[in-house]
């Protein structure tokens, strides 16, 4: 039975990213041979993951890539970030949706401030593993002492795995390398086939956002992706906001009948008693239900050209809910510009039940939205105090 | 056992993009041709809503050079369902669109026609980004200008499983509930859910003939004072007949089409669509202009 894994990968210009994920595709034989009419030699490489004109014509990987391999164990979801332009909006974005990063330096040059800084990212945005993926290993002499000061270098607060790679001549990305017989970890691609599949979801307090009502012959079923947990039939539960708490009366798991379902299953559930429930609401056992505050507090990226300022009206989207704000306060002082991280206090208009980022990285992230243009402006991760 | 496999992860993610746009949107409709991406497309949305009925019409716009199995089987799924048809033909017979062989390129502005008329604010395709390169950067929810355009710079950055759905009057998002599927996710969920294609997608024989090393079949659209020679072949991508290719095979199920894929070296769009074959940069340039 194959798993979904999702990774996102990062790393500076002229690290050797590209050439490392067309690597990987090429070498997982997911790449197609008339894809590779257009790659001449390993070094074109780049070519097979850059995919807009203006790419092409400037040599530069501009947005977020996504990119599909697979192996009889495993089905690889990849987010491909720039380095370069609008670095941070482009990590972030990969790196929310990623249970593991690759990070790729060269050997010659190790550890850079760019490095910490995506380091930085993927800790903020909580990727539970990070790969360290030290790359041109030839152009040092494959040399393990390189390696080893490289590897030690890095600061990060999760779990780090380093791997000495040549992404040009392929050792150690799928095929073990012959260079380094010093090194008895696995490759790039064994680490992300054996890696934990990111954190177990079903570990978490159980959190049915409602996105739609399921409405037949008077009878109301509440759809939604469970984010996290466990639900059964018969729980007691409360749906936030307003409190009400009632029982699992029945569940769905796409028109199935079920006793239990678990994230992220795509489930409608019905509910003992005739409640008010709507797209918004979120349902929640009444044991281990969040708190719902209407003073948010977050640590966002802004992620958009016009500043974030203090007094500003937003849109926060949280879950399936979405609801008029202010911005009360910004930790410096304000404004955000492009690619700033700040920790902001946003008030709302109504009630939000929410959990803090680091238990959930689906019930404790937002976005704060243009109301004007509807223009995503800022990600937020929600801190409860 | 909670463990999901990723079938149902992407299955889930599908149903719950699905519920997002119907919760988010006031009139969203789902483009259906007939080809297995909106036959699973369709399959996934009837899971959603279940037990009530899909609650968006479909869209289908019609080239006239549809295989003619495609027409019938689409006829035979979407009876009982709201079926939309966006005639490419009409618009050729009253002038408004030049008679070209190749059809594929004139679908925009019948499309874009409909989406007005209909007033149309969510538009489901079935577009995958491993598809293609130009693809491989689109959003799942993907903003559209009042003409109905793709502009690659001005796309909102999306994260986590938050779609943002906002859009000014006059815009439309169009929604790819499908964007993280492969070709082999597709046929492999065909085979788990044992979902009805039209016949040509499994092998059969058929008369043909060679052009630019594609097999093509001869029909309404031309093609028929072409040498023609018999083959058993089946189709990958169903679209119009003047430039959607057959490919040899002997795989008569879904799930001799899921080793046949698993072992194939060529893209399906490499395969079998000449439009794609016309320049590096065809399909951005087509998406740019408000395609699929």
């Amino acid at each position: 039975m194959s798993t979904l894994l999702r990774l996102a990968t990062a790393g500076s210009v002229d690290d050797g990213k590209s050439t490392l994920v067309g690597r990987l595709l090429h070498d997982s034989k997911s790449v197609m041979s008339d894809q590779l009419e257009k790659i001449a030699s390993p070094g074109d490489l780049a070519l097979l993951t850059d995919g807009l004109r203006a790419e092409r014509e400037q040599g530069i990987t501009i947005d977020v890539a996504y990119r599909y391999f697979a192996t009889p164990r495993r089905r690889f979801v990849l987010a491909d970030t720039p380095g370069h332009v609008q670095y941070t909006r482009n990590m972030v974005t990969g790196a929310s949706t990623a249970e593991l990063v690759v990070l790729v330096v060269d050997a010659r040059r190790g550890v850079t401030e760019q490095t910490r800084r995506h380091a930085a990212v993927a800790a903020l945005l909580r990727v539970p593993s990070l790969v360290l993926a030290v790359n041109k290993m030839d152009l040092v002499g494959w040399s393990e002492e390189v390696f080893a000061s490289i590897a030690d270098d890095l600061d990060h607060p999760g779990e780090v795995t380093a791997i000495p790679i040549s992404a040009l001549s392929g050792d150690n990305v799928v095929t073990p390398s012959a260079h380094m017989d010093w090194y008895t970890g696995p490759t790039v691609l064994e680490f992300l086939e054996t890696a934990e599949a990111g954190e177990d979801l079903t570990g978490l307090p159980a959190r049915l956002p409602v996105q739609y009502v399921i409405k037949t012959r008077g009878r109301r079923a509440y759809a939604g992706q469970l984010t996290g947990g466990i639900l059964h039939v018969g729980e007691r539960v409360v749906v936030q906001p307003g409190g009400h708490t009632t029982t699992v009366a029945g569940i769905d798991v796409l028109g199935e009948p079920v006793a239990t379902a678990w994230a992220p299953q795509s489930i409608a559930v019905r509910l003992a008693d005739d409640l008010d429930v709507s797209r918004g609401a979120l349902i929640s056992p009444a044991a281990t239900a969040p708190e719902t505050t209407r003073e948010l507090r977050a640590t966002v990226c802004h992620l958009h050209e016009k500043a974030l300022t203090v007094g500003e009206k937003v849109l926060v989207k949280h879950t399936t809910r979405t609801v008029h704000a202010v911005v009360e306060e910004i930790g410096t002082g304000g404004p955000l510009g492009v690619n700033d991280i700040g920790d902001v206090v946003v008030r709302t208009a109504s009630d939000l039940a929410v959990d803090d980022y680091a238990e959930s990285r689906i019930t404790g992230a937002c976005l704060l939205i243009d109301p004007g243009d509807g223009a995503t402006r800022s990600a937020g991760m929600i801190s409860v105090a | 056992m909670t463990t999901t496999t990723h079938l149902e992860a992407l299955e889930a993610e599908a149903a719950h993009i699905m519920r997002e746009t119907a919760g988010e949107f006031d009139r969203p409709v789902l483009l259906f041709s007939g080809g297995k991406d909106s036959i699973v497309m369709l399959h996934v949305a009837v899971k959603a809503f279940a037990p009530a009925p899909v609650p968006f019409p479909l869209l289908h716009v019609d080239t006239g050079h549809n295989f003619p199995e495609v027409i019938e089987f689409r006829d035979r799924v979407t009876a009982g369902l709201r079926l939309e048809v966006a005639s490419v033909q009409d618009y050729i017979d009253r002038g408004a669109l030049p008679d070209v062989p190749e059809r594929n390129g004139l679908q925009t502005t019948p499309l874009l026609d409909a989406i007005e008329a209909g007033g149309y604010d969510a538009v489901f395709g079935g577009g995958r980004r491993d598809e293609e390169k130009a693809r491989a950067k689109e959003r799942v929810f993907s903003l559209r200008d009042e003409f109905g355009g793709w502009d690659p710079r001005r796309q909102r950055p999306e994260l986590w499983n938050l779609y943002n759905g906002r859009h000014c009057p006059g815009e439309h998002v169009r929604v790819f509930p499908l964007s993280n599927w492969t070709e082999l996710d597709v046929w492999q969920y065909i085979a788990a859910e044992d979902i009805a294609l039209p016949s040509i997608y499994y092998a059969h024989e058929r008369e043909v003939f060679d052009r630019r090393g594609m097999w093509l079949c001869p029909g309404a659209w031309g093609g028929r004072s072409e040498r023609l020679v018999r083959r058993t072949v089946r189709y990958r991508t169903v679209g119009d007949m003047s430039c959607t290719g057959a490919v040899e095979s002997t795989a008569r199920t879904p799930g001799e089409v899921v080793e046949e894929i698993a072992a194939s070296r060529i893209t399906e769009r490499g395969a079998t669509r000449a439009d794609d074959r016309l320049a590096e940069a065809a399909m951005e340039d087509r998406k740019r202009e408000g395609y699929f």
